[in-house]
């Protein structure tokens, strides 16, 4: 596992201008970019602390919450399937330039190239541009994976603090953040972020900010629930009755053991923002073309839909997959970190 | 039970007042100020003065805040200029296509979800269940203005060019063109063939949702003792199901009726655009390109207020569903 | 002829660990009016039996298996088509359940759910239905029946619930309850009046009981005859003062041994070391072998059949029927019990 991400890492520094060599859009490259290479470096350090918690689980008797919802997991074959197919999404977003076979931005002949058919040379046709739709579903990927991510990554983090703020202080200031949440809950995303995008020039680095400053009501509530039911527990008890300051209460044992569902909640999440996304950009108020994104490309293909098909209906399936993908991951992360279903 | 209405009417007004100061916080976030914001661009700076003085806009915040919410909240909510009418008179106009849109959408998810979430319960781990599941998580992994679209594809354009199929449903508007030349029974199935394919698009990622929450609920119910006891009572299966278990299940997918409603109106937004619907989401979206600030914050707004009418109903269908609640 | 005949009755359920053999060969007749005890530790196949005879048992997981008979006034309920069986279940043969909390659907009145089974047996209208389901409120000693009528599960205690269930039990004057654990759930007071309930009710009515219970106490007060179960047998059968007085079988035996009321005199309480076996795989030979204090070889290499006793109709399941002096030895032998 190391090795592979260690390669991957190497591949990404070692061949950056490769990697980078996408033409137009260049800023949305770089931003997924330097996520990516974030990412597998967080990937690396996680494999490494895997390694020693092995190791050491080895001198150890018993075995934690983590390796033993790990084991779960890998019975379900579905959620394993799932999880690949979200991580070869992932590698194909990392290395698009070594496997697009054509540039996403520039434009065919007019004539010769324009909206052909799924063919050999061209597997999912190209578009009324004549651009090569497989190589723009292939960079497209890049977008919205990398949206979602770090969309979700924002919102989570904001979320789980508030929440378990919310939950631990209770009071005023929990009612104040609760109802607060029942505001912003109240109104519908798209609608939301529709009116705030509305003031200012569609960008990936707004659509990011705005959608994963949207999104934390949701987490904030799932904490705060969880760390309601362990204020109770006898851990916590014990802690205070340590005398633990609250900060550490909070950081190193509420939060740590509503990771959990955090964790499963993030899963989901994924798939429904890259859906919000998406949508955000079918309206023409996401990602701005000629950045290739799964949503705009779907409403490129609307006014040609009899006639050429293939240019809305397979970016639209890229999405399916990916959300469907992350939804049976996060099913299966579920059901293999809760407890209570665990035999 | 009156009672308890007034209640939660009474609850619900926090909240009214908190949205529209998110909605007048969100305003603020913009840049440069309102009046430039709430008025046509071609317009020359003297009159831009003069109009920031009579919208108050010299005025301190707390000034303006409360000028602002007492507008909204009497219904004001200034003029669109792309349209130059009071955009109240625009939402009372547009709002009812809206709602059947979402009504039709909603009742055909619930009642599909619910069906099809009671029969998968029934025939837990079967074919039927899990072959539903793997339909029905493909549906709620799909975005509804790609479904929509791949309807139109097939549904309308392919049926009527391509297979010539005797069924074809209309793609656009709410009605077609020959809508006034058409006798009220005709006029009646233009309007409902319109319907089709916007509530369907709308409907299926939604009841895919349900039924997956319907299943769990009823498979819950279905080992409750009191299951038992119908069953020994010599009912049918077909009674024990749905009068005693159904009833009990369908509880906590109330709940979903309140969660989904912002869900199902982010769906209205896009669904209205590919339909070209004349409704709330598609005034929205076309007042963003028009740059037509009071039109998107009223809808902004007017969403958000349906959402908590929408959380009423469920509360009180709730209470009227589950007698262990009490109202008093 | 008896009321109800159960021969060889085997219901197994597939689990992921394999088959358990939940009741496993159990025969035994109800008389009309007659109260049956059936006795045991949970898991001993008790409410399993009684569901088997109600055909309520869940297939899949559990089956019937075939040569189980079961035959109610003659009539082979076995292979009985739903539709038949519906029209006993409820209305010749009814059952009352553990617990009252949950029995009850929470969400319909105690009025509806009455009148459920007598509008379907009896084919009568909604007002005779009330006028009868209020009556019959009435007759188990619910205080306001016309109010509780209308009145939903959760505003009534467990008492009250469980009068209720027996009225809807009683609904369409059945030949037999069967009443699993009907008191267990709830109070020590609260039990006794059920219980004298129900014995005044059989009285009345002339039904049949098969009364299902871990409670010995409860066996001793209103049945004729018991069956004690034990892993999915029956390991012995006799009348209430057989089985009391002359316990022949060291698990009933241990019953009593563990049971307060009769553990008077400064005598200490000696509970069954242990728990019931996994069904999925019981013991070879005799079942309780690896709990009894007297077993010996035999007992674990063969499976003891039911054996008389000195009594008539009074038998069990063990060896010592056949090999008496060792309960001499063993008990000479001054064991824990």
């Amino acid at each position: 596992m190391l090795a592979l991400w260690g390669a991957l890492l190497w591949i990404g520094i070692a061949r950056w201008e490769r990697v980078l060599a996408a033409p137009s859009g260049a800023w949305d490259h770089r931003v997924a970019f330097a996520t990516w290479i974030l990412a597998i470096i967080t990937l690396c350090g996680g494999s490494i602390l895997q390694e020693r918690r092995i190791h050491e689980s080895r001198t150890m008797k018993g075995v934690g919450q983590w390796s033993l919802a790990w084991m779960a997991f890998r019975k379900s074959h579905v959620a394993v399937g799932a999880a690949i197919t979200v991580m070869v999404f992932y590698l194909a977003a990392l290395l698009t330039p070594f496997l697009a076979p054509f540039d996403p931005a520039v434009q065919g002949s007019l004539i010769t190239e324009r909206m052909l058919a799924p063919s050999l040379t061209h597997p999912l046709g190209t578009d009324q541009f004549s651009r090569d739709v497989l190589s723009r579903v292939l960079y497209g990927a890049r977008i919205s994976l990398t949206i979602g991510f770090v969309a979700v990554s924002i919102s989570m983090t904001i979320g789980t603090v508030l929440g378990a703020v919310s939950g631990f202080a209770g009071g005023r200031l929990d009612s104040l953040i609760m109802r607060f949440v029942d505001m912003v809950i109240s109104f519908p995303r798209l609608v939301l972020l529709i009116a705030i995008i509305a003031f200012f020039e569609p960008s990936i680095f707004l659509i990011v900010a705005v959608i994963g400053l949207t999104q934390w009501p949701q987490p904030t509530r799932l904490v705060r629930g969880e760390v309601l039911s362990l204020r109770e527990r006898e851990f916590i008890q014990a802690g205070k009755a340590l005398g633990l300051s609250k900060t550490r209460l909070v950081l190193r044992h509420l939060i740590p053991n509503t990771m959990a569902p955090v964790i499963v909640a993030a899963t989901l999440g994924i798939g429904d923002t890259i859906v919000l996304e998406a949508g955000l950009s079918f309206l023409g108020l996401g990602v701005q073309p000629p950045t290739a994104s799964w949503g705009t490309m779907v409403a490129d293909g609307r006014d040609n839909l009899l006639g050429a098909w293939w240019i809305s209906t397979f970016p639209g399936l890229a999405i399916v997959l990916v959300v469907l993908s992350f939804n049976l991951a996060g099913d299966g992360l579920r059901d293999a970190l809760d407890p209570r279903l665990r035999s | 039970m009156i009672a308890f209405v007034l209640r939660r009417v009474l609850a619900s007004i926090p909240l009214v007042l908190g949205i529209a100061t998110i909605v007048f916080f969100l305003l603020s976030l913009a840049p440069g100020d309102a009046a430039s914001l709430f008025v046509s661009p071609n317009i020359t700076p003297e009159v831009l003065e003069q109009m920031r003085r009579n919208m108050g806009l010299d005025q301190p915040v707390h000034v303006r805040y409360f000028r602002w919410m007492s507008a909204m909240l009497r219904g004001d909510f200034g003029i669109s200029f792309s349209r130059n009418q009071p955009v109240a008179d625009i939402i009372v106009q547009i709002l009812p296509n809206t709602l059947i849109l979402s009504f039709c959408a909603f009742l055909l998810a619930f009642t599909a979800g619910i069906l099809v979430g009671v029969l998968q319960a029934v025939r837990q781990n079967r074919l039927t269940d899990s072959s539903l599941s793997v339909v029905g998580l493909f549906f709620y992994s799909m975005p509804s203005f790609w479904l929509a679209l791949m309807l139109i594809l097939i549904f309308s354009l392919g049926a009527r060019n391509l297979w010539g199929w005797p069924i074809w449903f209309p793609a656009s508007g709410m009605t077609s063109v020959e809508y006034p030349f058409m006798s009220p029974v005709e006029q009646l199935r233009d309007r409902v063939a319109h319907l089709v394919l916007p509530s369907v698009s709308l409907a299926l990622v939604l009841a895919a949702g349900i039924a997956r929450y319907m299943r769990g609920s009823m498979l819950e119910v279905i080992r409750q003792d009191y299951i038992r006891t119908a069953r020994s009572k010599g009912l049918s299966e077909l009674s024990v199901i749905f009068k005693h278990a159904l009833r009990n299940g369908l509880i906590p997918v109330i709940t979903l009726f309140g969660l989904y409603l912002p869900f199902l109106f982010s769906g209205t937004v896009l669904i209205e655009t590919v339909f070209a619907w004349p409704g709330m989401g598609r005034l929205v979206v076309d007042a963003i390109f028009q740059r037509d600030y009071p039109v998107v914050m009223a809808g902004t707004f007017i969403f958000a207020i349906m959402v908590v009418v929408g959380n009423l109903v469920a509360d009180v269908l709730y209470a009227l569903v589950d007698p262990r609640i009490r109202y008093d | 002829m008896p009321l109800l005949q159960v021969e060889d009755l085997s219901t197994y359920f597939s689990t992921d660990a394999g088959v358990a053999r939940a009741v496993d060969g159990v025969s035994f007749s109800i008389e009309p009016g007659e109260t049956l005890g059936i006795v045991g530790e949970s898991g001993c196949g008790k409410t399993v039996t009684s569901l088997s005879i109600m055909g309520l048992i869940a297939n899949p997981p559990g089956r019937i298996i075939a040569g189980s008979s079961i035959r109610f006034r003659g009539r082979e309920l076995v292979d009985l088509p739903e539709k038949d069986m519906r029209r006993i279940r409820g209305n010749r043969i009814a059952m009352i359940f553990q617990e009252p909390m949950t029995s009850l659907n929470p969400v319909f009145t105690i009025g509806n759910q009455i009148r459920e089974a007598l509008t379907l047996h009896r084919g009568i209208g909604r007002s005779e239905a009330r006028r009868v389901g209020i009556e019959l409120l009435r007759e188990v000693g619910i205080p306001e029946p016309e109010q509780r009528f209308a009145e939903y599960p959760h505003q009534l205690s467990g008492g009250m619930r469980q009068r209720v269930m027996i009225a809807v039990a009683l609904s369409c004057e059945p030949e037999l309850l069967i009443a699993d654990e009907p008191t267990t759930a709830l109070d020590v007071t609260i039990q006794a009046q059920i219980l004298e309930l129900l014995a005044d009710l059989r009285g009345r009515r002339g039904m049949a009981v098969l009364l299902i219970t871990h409670d010995l106490g409860v066996v001793a007060e209103v049945c004729d005859r018991v069956l004690v179960m034990y892993a999915g047998q029956i390991v012995e059968s006799g009348t209430v003062d057989e089985i009391f007085h002359r316990a022949r079988h060291p698990y009933t035996e241990g019953l009593l041994e563990s049971l307060p009321k009769l553990a008077a005199g400064g005598r200490r309480l000696h509970p069954i070391e242990g728990t019931v076996p996994n069904p999925v795989g019981w013991p070879t030979g005799c079942r309780f072998s690896s709990r009894c204090p007297y077993s010996w070889d035999r007992c674990e290499a063969y499976v003891p059949p039911l054996l008389a006793t000195e009594d008539t109709n009074h038998l069990s399941r063990c060896w010592l029927e056949d090999e008496p002096e060792r309960r001499r030895t063993s008990a000479g032998a001054g064991s824990e019990w």
